[in-house]
């Protein structure tokens, strides 16, 4: 069966050691996690988990009753077709000249990105967007020379009430 | 009342009577409070076994079982108890000490991560850091481990929380909202059953330990006998149903029965109840059942569709869900068709029934298991250990309750059968224990007989002795060209001096009648006692080599009926 990629959204207790049960339990059951993002959601007590996995069908209807197992997992959802995704990107940029820099800033507009940090020899950039948008910039910017990359990992939300 | 205290208070409200342990530095406060409480603690002479102890209680009693290490290698050495009852869905809850809360992460002395090591073979797991707490998570330690599909779960209790004075004992239960085992079968799903039933020409019931774990036995004997279905189980069904009645064929798998395992694959209707489908049950799973639909009923819904294809699930207690078919099916009336499979099912029953009657010297383990069940009543409850003794037990004996055979079947635990022993005869002091070993896994548990000397547990270990790791002794022989590599011993111990050293009493067995006439005369003295039977080390069980199909076993299967 095809492996595709999926985004599920969980809704899980803030207790200690539930990001290691979780992750655990993809590690036990065989399964890879592409990303996986953590925080505060609007319930208190409860954390919000966007997870990005590679999986079939089966494999995904594997995870999904797994997750759903573990006993502070109050809620999850596929939420691949519906969603919106961003993931936010960090990128340090090697500036060898002038015209270098010109360049990097003009591709800094068209991809609605910010600038963080300048010095002479390097800029920090930062970037939201989906991972194509990401990784599409990072290409543009490789050959001037990429010295350090920080990526959240995918977050997401489904369209709609 | 001081945390320990509140602990101690909090497992007699949950009908806690004894607790197996072993005591340790962190969890001296907590000894200290047990001192003066009236709670039995079994002191064992390694933590494995109390867990192990807790899990046989556990499984022959259906009630909780509970067990007790101190911090570090006291908590690492409940792992191995901890996943045996992980693997086979029996509620223990398990107290472990931790160094006091300002050391954690420190690497204190004795001081181990184990809500870290086991967290993927517990079903829950607290660490609690407020004395006050205590009470709510002991109560719903056991509110987890029990409902559902039970499982172990682990309090790990830091020093000073054990001491700390509580401001008031409150119990409530820890709210869990991620946490809501479907009980109740969906009537639609059931209904859809009973139309696959009133289809089926050939059907077949696979009862699992889910059916026991759910006290459905009754349910599902009247199930079987409505639609006229012949009933196989997995290793941990057995018992389910009363292993010789007419529609029971005895356990299906790696080491089945033949006719469990020769038929089911002419099916046209299997109905799953409380079964994962273990490889070890299933053989190949692409020869498995390939004409069969599937109704699987289970109250895990992670079980559905994780190793076979189902083509009706239907989630819930089996107890429930086996009342509604009841309940939906009875004006039904079995087909002449059913009636014939069904019939022709019997006879190859009969014709099929391994041979048990040897004379031979030494001993065929068969000739032992026989005069065993000749002994045994009903009631009585086998334990075994893992391997050869283990399969020779499933296969041979014919269990006629639940709750009676009692085996490590998932994680395949040497070790488990005599400290379980010791757990099922603590919660069932009535009846006749006994344990089935190896000599290999006993000897990696034979110092328990300090503790059922101790505590006059009046358990009977048998040890078939064949010095030989028998299982992989086995495997060698008919898949590795008989390469014997680290399975055989050079030497043996004494079995009958070892008893004796513990002060108990030892009988070497090495002729036919005598496991009989040693077993009648042990229930008779109610004591300890240890029977070391020698057998024969060549005697293998057929087998289904890994990979191949269930109708493919290897090895000779020798019939009854062929018996001159």
């Amino acid at each position: 069966m095809d492996s595709k990629y999926h985004v599920i959204s969980t809704l899980v207790e803030d207790r200690p050691g539930v990001l290691q049960k979780v992750a655990g339990m993809f590690n036990r059951r065989g399964f890879n996690i592409d990303s996986i993002t953590v925080g505060n959601s609007e319930v208190e007590g409860l954390s919000r988990m966007v997870i990005t996995v590679h999986a079939d069908d089966k494999g995904l209807e594997q995870v999904t009753k797994q997750l759903n197992k573990l006993v502070d997992v109050i809620k999850i959802k596929d939420i691949t077709q519906i969603a919106v995704k961003r993931e936010l990107c960090l990128v340090k940029v090697s500036v060898p000249d002038e015209k270098a820099r010109a360049e990097i800033m003009q591709y800094t507009n068209i991809f609605r990105a910010k600038i963080l940090d300048v010095t002479e020899a390097s800029l920090i950039i930062e970037l939201t967007g989906d991972k194509q948008k990401i990784n599409a910039f990072l290409s543009l910017v490789e050959s001037y020379g990429i010295i350090r990359i920080a990526r959240t990992g995918l977050t997401a939300m489904s369209r709609g009430v | 009342m001081r945390g320990g205290e509140a602990i101690i208070e909090s497992l007699k409200k949950m009908g806690v009577k004894t607790i197996f342990g072993y005591p340790g530095g962190q969890t001296i406060p907590f000894y200290d409070m047990l001192y003066d409480a009236d709670i039995d603690h079994i002191l064992v002479r390694h933590e494995q076994c109390a867990a192990h102890a807790a899990d046989g209680y556990a499984r022959a009693s259906g009630r909780v079982g509970v067990c007790l290490a101190t911090s570090g290698p006291g908590a690492t050495n409940l792992v191995t108890g901890i996943g045996t009852a992980y693997m086979d869905s029996s509620p223990i809850v398990a107290i472990t000490g931790q160094v006091p809360t300002h050391l954690i992460g420190n690497d204190a002395f004795q001081e181990a991560d184990i809500i870290g090591i086991t967290m993927p073979i517990v079903k829950y797991s607290f660490q609690p850091k407020d004395s006050n707490l205590l009470p709510s998570i002991v109560k719903s330690s056991f509110e987890i481990a029990s409902s559902g599909r039970p499982g172990p779960v682990l309090i790990d209790v830091p020093k000073e929380v054990q001491e700390g004075e509580l401001t008031e004992f409150r119990d409530d239960l820890i709210e869990t909202p991620g946490y809501n085992p479907t009980i109740k079968g969906n009537i639609r799903q059931i209904k859809k059953a009973r139309d696959l039933i009133k289809q089926a020409k050939k059907p077949m019931i696979l009862a699992g330990a889910g059916v026991i774990i759910s006290n459905a036995c009754c349910e599902l004997k009247e199930f079987a006998q409505t639609i006229n279905a012949p009933v196989v189980t997995s290793l941990l069904g057995k018992g389910a149903i009363d292993e010789t009645s007419d529609l029971a064929l005895g356990m299906l798998g790696m080491h089945g029965r033949k006719v469990s395992n020769d038929y089911i694959n002419e099916s046209d209707l299997l109905i799953a109840i409380g079964v994962r489908f273990s490889d070890r049950t299933t053989g190949r799973l692409d020869s498995f059942i390939p004409d069969s639909k599937v109704i699987h009923i289970d109250i895990d819904p992670a079980e559905i569709g994780k190793n076979v294809d189902v083509d009706l699930p239907i989630v819930g207690d089996a107890k429930n869900i086996l009342s509604s078919l009841n309940k939906i099916l009875s004006n039904y009336e079995v087909s002449s068709e059913v009636n014939n499979w069904t019939d022709m099912i019997k006879q190859k029953k009969q014709e099929l029934l391994p041979r048990v009657t040897y004379d031979d010297v030494p001993l065929k383990p068969q000739t032992v298991i026989k005069e065993i069940s000749e002994v045994l009543t009903p009631e009585s409850i086998l334990t075994t250990d893992v391997g050869q003794n283990q399969m020779w037990a499933a296969h041979f004996f014919d269990t006629q309750k639940p709750r009676k055979f009692i085996s490590s079947g998932g994680l395949g635990t040497m070790g488990f059968g005599f400290p379980a022993a010791i757990g099922a005869k603590v919660a069932c002091p009535d009846d006749v224990v006994v344990s089935i070993n190896g000599d290999g896994g006993f000897l990696m548990v034979c110092q328990e007989l300090a503790t059922v000397k101790d505590y006059d547990i009046p358990v009977i270990a048998v040890v078939l002795e064949n010095r030989t790791l028998g299982m992989v002794y086995q495997w060698q022989t008919l898949l590795y060209d008989g390469r014997h590599s680290q399975t055989k011993f050079k030497d043996s111990p004494d079995f009958v001096k070892l008893a004796e050293s513990f002060g108990i009493n030892g009988v070497r067995i090495t002729k036919p009648g005598e496991t009989k006439e040693a077993l009648s005369s042990a229930i008779k003295d109610n004591e300890p006692i240890l029977l070391n039977v020698v057998i024969d080390s060549e005697e293998t069980l057929p087998m289904l080599p890994p990979g191949a199909g269930i109708n493919e076993m290897i090895g000779e299967y020798k019939l009854e009926k062929d018996v001159i």
